[in-house]
């Protein structure tokens, strides 16, 4: 894994690129993330179904790894089972 | 990652979306996206080590921008302003590069180079209509995004470097990702081979904010712009701001009540100036953005709060802020250093650094950076204790008078403090005794007569110091100012060595 990386989820529609990782698995939805959508879907665990949304970007809390989500799906992201909350960007006025 | 994410996500997002108007032509995502990605074939195709735009903005800069970096090629849009010895140069430092505009000037000026030529109109076209393999795989956007050459006003221009990882440090940790309201509507004006007009194409894009392009401006079509298009958004240089201010005193007639953010960069920004707009675009929240071409644009921000305090404040130090390029972005740093790379204190003169994921200070020909990331920025400055900073010009452009370091800045805020005097730039001249003393060429403000140098020479001595005081004084018609209204010393220093 390296960034760069698109990965996708097993259980949902969820897109994801890797901005930082470590050497866990990434997981949506309960599954492990992978750049192949697996040929039979990864049932959508209910501790991870609230789900991921576009353009947010995902972090764990030691700020090893962060995702950036780039097609929304009802699966919510994980690093080994523990789940990875949305990066607070603060606003800014748009400057250019 | 390929900075050609931030289309495909704003497309992903809202295919139907109108992206961009240019010359009353719209352009929605999904459709830059179809071009871009069709630019990227004709790229590919051409075998060229660059993609240089030679034209003013429209929709093909936006298409050559991603479609560029979709096929692995630096995208290198050149100034057509500049004269035909200076592009000739820049042209051969590109070749063989498939260049997009002025295809006549390219033949005249750069023929046997192996570049591939292709009018505006030629160029959207066939991207339009290039086949695009269903599997296609595009450069994963790990080299050179942008190489821009800069403005060169102290030597001769650099190949600045922006990978792609530095646009999208800046991009992903500066814009929230489709913040923008269906009527926002941005208005841009600056040049497409300036680093603020390629980040405005980014930013806008991603936050999924539609792009109003003027491709050639005048004070009278950016209002009627406003009006026409329900404008939210703008960014200006100085000079463009003190010309609209103008034509709205004459009293153009214009609605710009849809406008709600103004941010400005690129140069100095005149006290009078933004006093001014402050009052008569008193309903927008103004925005100060500093940044350099070798930073993927900004690095600090002076914003409406800031700008609506200073401007309310009685405090003199709250409010010289008006003057002041605001703070540090979250994610980035600066420091001022001195002259032997260490950290000063507040308040303290010296030089600019920065450091951050967006910050590439690398040239073609070699990196900037320090050991440690930061970048020199060769801007000198100040940072007062509330972390506020404070622009006194180039490094290069300090006179050194028998060792003693002066910035230019500080004694020309002084003679504009003067009555008489409209404008005004010192800068070295030689001397026998001192090395180098304070020259000054002055802009007389029109209804008043010209002072007497001595009261002139007065006046720095008693704001400032007597080494500070100019040895020689010249007044002059105008100041030359380079079309993002960077003032060219380097002119004036010719003017006042005659």
């Amino acid at each position: 894994m390296k960034p760069g990386t698109r990965l996708k989820s097993a259980a949902c529609d969820t897109e994801v690129m890797v901005i930082r990782c470590g050497t866990g698995t990434i997981e949506c939805g309960g599954a492990a993330m992978a750049e192949a959508k697996p040929a039979e879907a990864a049932a959508l665990s209910a501790e991870f179904s609230a789900g991921s949304l576009m353009g947010k970007r995902y972090v764990d809390a030691a700020g090893a790894y962060e995702l950036l989500c780039v097609k929304p799906g009802k699966g919510s992201l994980s690093v080994d089972g523990t789940a990875l909350t949305v990066k607070d960007a603060k606003p800014l006025p748009a400057s250019d | 990652m390929n900075i050609a994410l931030l289309l495909e996500m704003a497309a992903e997002a809202g295919s139907d979306r109108i992206g961009l108007v240019c010359e009353g032509r719209r352009w929605s995502y999904a459709e830059l996206l179809t071009a871009a990605r069709g630019a990227a074939e004709l790229i590919g195709a051409s075998g060229a080590s660059h993609v240089a735009l030679l034209d003013e903005s429209s929709e093909a800069a936006v298409i050559a921008l991603f479609g560029a970096a979709l096929a692995g090629v630096p995208y290198c849009p050149l100034n057509y302003r500049l004269a035909d010895e200076d592009l000739a140069g820049l042209l051969e430092r590109v070749a063989p590069a498939l260049i997009v505009g002025d295809t006549g000037r390219v033949e005249r000026l750069a023929p046997g180079q192996g570049h591939t030529t292709l009018a505006r109109s030629d160029f959207v076209a066939a991207a339009q209509e290039a086949e695009v393999a269903p599997d296609r795989e595009y450069d994963a956007g790990e080299g050179i995004a942008v190489q821009l050459f800069t403005s060169g006003t102290t030597a001769a221009p650099k190949a600045a470097i922006l990978r792609h990882s530095n646009l999208l440090g800046y991009i992903l940790g500066a814009v929230e990702f489709a913040a923008a309201d269906e009527d926002d509507a941005a208005l841009v004006v600056v040049p497409p081979y300036h680093i603020a007009g390629i980040s405005a194409l980014m930013s806008s894009i991603y936050a999924a904010r539609r792009i109003v392009m003027l491709p050639s401006f005048t004070p009278e079509a950016w209002l009627a712009l406003v009006e026409a298009e329900k404008v939210t958004n703008a960014f200006v240089v100085p000079t463009m701001l003190t010309r609209i201010i103008a034509v709205m005193e004459e009293g153009a007639a214009a609605d710009v009540a849809s406008l709600r953010a103004v941010a400005y960069g690129g140069g100095k920004m005149p006290l009078e100036v933004i006093q001014k707009a402050l009052e008569r675009f008193a309903h927008c929240g103004f925005t100060n953005a500093y940044g350099l071409t070798e930073t993927s644009s900004t690095v600090a921000l002076l914003g409406p709060d800031d700008h609506r305090e200073a401007l309310a404040s009685d405090d003199p130090k709250v409010r010289a802020r008006l003057t002041s390029l605001g703070q540090p972005l979250p994610t980035v740093e600066i420091e001022i250093r001195d002259e032997d790379g260490k950290v000063v204190g507040a308040n303290e003169h010296g030089e600019i650094y920065v450091r951050g994921e967006q910050v590439s200070g690398e040239y073609k020909e070699k990196s900037a950076l320090t050991a440690d990331g930061w970048f020199p920025t060769r801007d000198a400055g100040y940072m007062d204790e509330d972390g506020y900073i404070f622009l006194s010009g180039r490094a290069d452009d300090v006179i050194v008078r028998g060792g003693e370091n002066m910035s230019p800045g500080e004694i020309e805020d002084v003679l504009l403090t003067h009555a008489a005097v409209a404008d005004a730039c010192a800068c070295a001249i030689p001397s026998v005794e001192w090395g180098e003393v304070v020259g000054v060429a002055l802009v007389l403000r029109d209804g008043h007569l010209e002072p007497a140098e001595d009261e002139l020479r007065e006046l720095v001595r008693a704001r400032l110091r007597s080494s500070r005081v100019p040895a020689k004084i010249a007044f002059v018609s105008e100041l030359p100012y380079n079309e993002m209204g960077k003032l060219l010393r380097r002119e004036v220093k010719g003017i006042l060595a005659d």
